[in-house]
């Protein structure tokens, strides 16, 4: 494991900390841009974190390890597919600053394992991820997406390409 | 989008980004040394893909981290790719591949 952030995501919203912080932790609104996903991160820390895909299934995606709303908040994030299931849960962590009418919203995601498999579905992930959070808040509707839109082909051969 | 723009119309800029894409997390010195650029060029090229939003940066104890941010690429993207337009321009990258490869 290097001790260097693997993955580092910035995104400008249009926004306040706190409407930012509730649509990342409600899963009300979650379920309007995350791929149509329930995600519950209102917890305290130790609580699970926990997903809801849109078949209605559960899956402990880790659990809350820090929680300042509107300021951070920081989870493990277990992987959930077939080709990194296996692996040790990885690390993600919100910031919301405050700057010029706006919130600066930054991703950082490490802790992988060495050799990991995971991060390739993160790295496609989470830009899709965040461009639809934001049009979400800016807009009130989200970008037409699902998850399989970001792990059809193209997006698997542009990582597949990355991390060459 | 302006910034974004003006940032990406430039080879140098577009370069750093690739060093950063095939190596997230890099210093400006390991920036500066697989390159023929002087400290003070990349140091300024890297302002403008930050401010641009295309560069994040992170502060690890003395040492400061630079990623690329894929983002503002990914909003470009969705503005004039719909949804059902990227299947089709796949297929026309695949076949472009291809072709291109078959001819070496």
């Amino acid at each position: 494991m290097s001790d260097k952030p693997k993955f580092v995501y910035v995104i400008y919203i249009a926004s306040t900390p706190d409407k930012v912080w509730q649509a990342l932790t409600d899963p009300d609104q979650t379920e309007k841009y995350w791929f149509g996903y329930r995600v519950n991160a209102n917890g305290k820390v130790g609580a699970p974190f926990i997903a809801r895909n849109p078949g209605g299934e559960d899956f402990d995606k880790g659990v809350i390890l820090e929680s300042d709303p509107p300021r951070r908040i920081a989870c493990t994030w277990r992987p959930q597919h077939d080709n990194d299931r296996h692996e040790r849960p990885s690390r993600v962590t919100f910031d919301l600053a405050p700057l010029r009418g706006q919130v600066r919203l930054t991703i950082v995601h490490d802790d992988f394992d060495e050799g990991s498999k995971a991060f390739e579905s993160i790295s496609r992930g989470w830009p899709a991820v965040l461009s639809s959070l934001k049009s979400y808040l800016e807009t009130g509707r989200a970008l037409e997406m699902s998850a399989r839109d970001v792990d059809d082909k193209s997006c698997a051969a542009a990582a597949a390409e990355a991390g060459a | 989008m302006d910034a974004v723009f003006k940032a990406l119309a430039d080879a140098s800029r577009r370069e750093l980004l690739d060093r950063l894409r095939a190596e997230n997390g890099q210093t400006l010195g390991e920036l500066c040394a697989r390159l023929a650029m002087t400290r003070q060029a990349v140091s300024k090229h890297l302002v403008l893909l930050e401010e641009a939003n295309l560069v994040a940066t992170v502060r690890r104890g003395r040492e400061k981290l630079h990623y690329l941010n894929p983002v503002p690429i990914h909003e470009i993207a969705e503005r004039w790719i719909g949804k059902f337009e990227r299947s089709r321009l796949q297929a026309l990258s695949d076949m472009k591949q291809a072709l291109e490869a078959g001819d070496e």
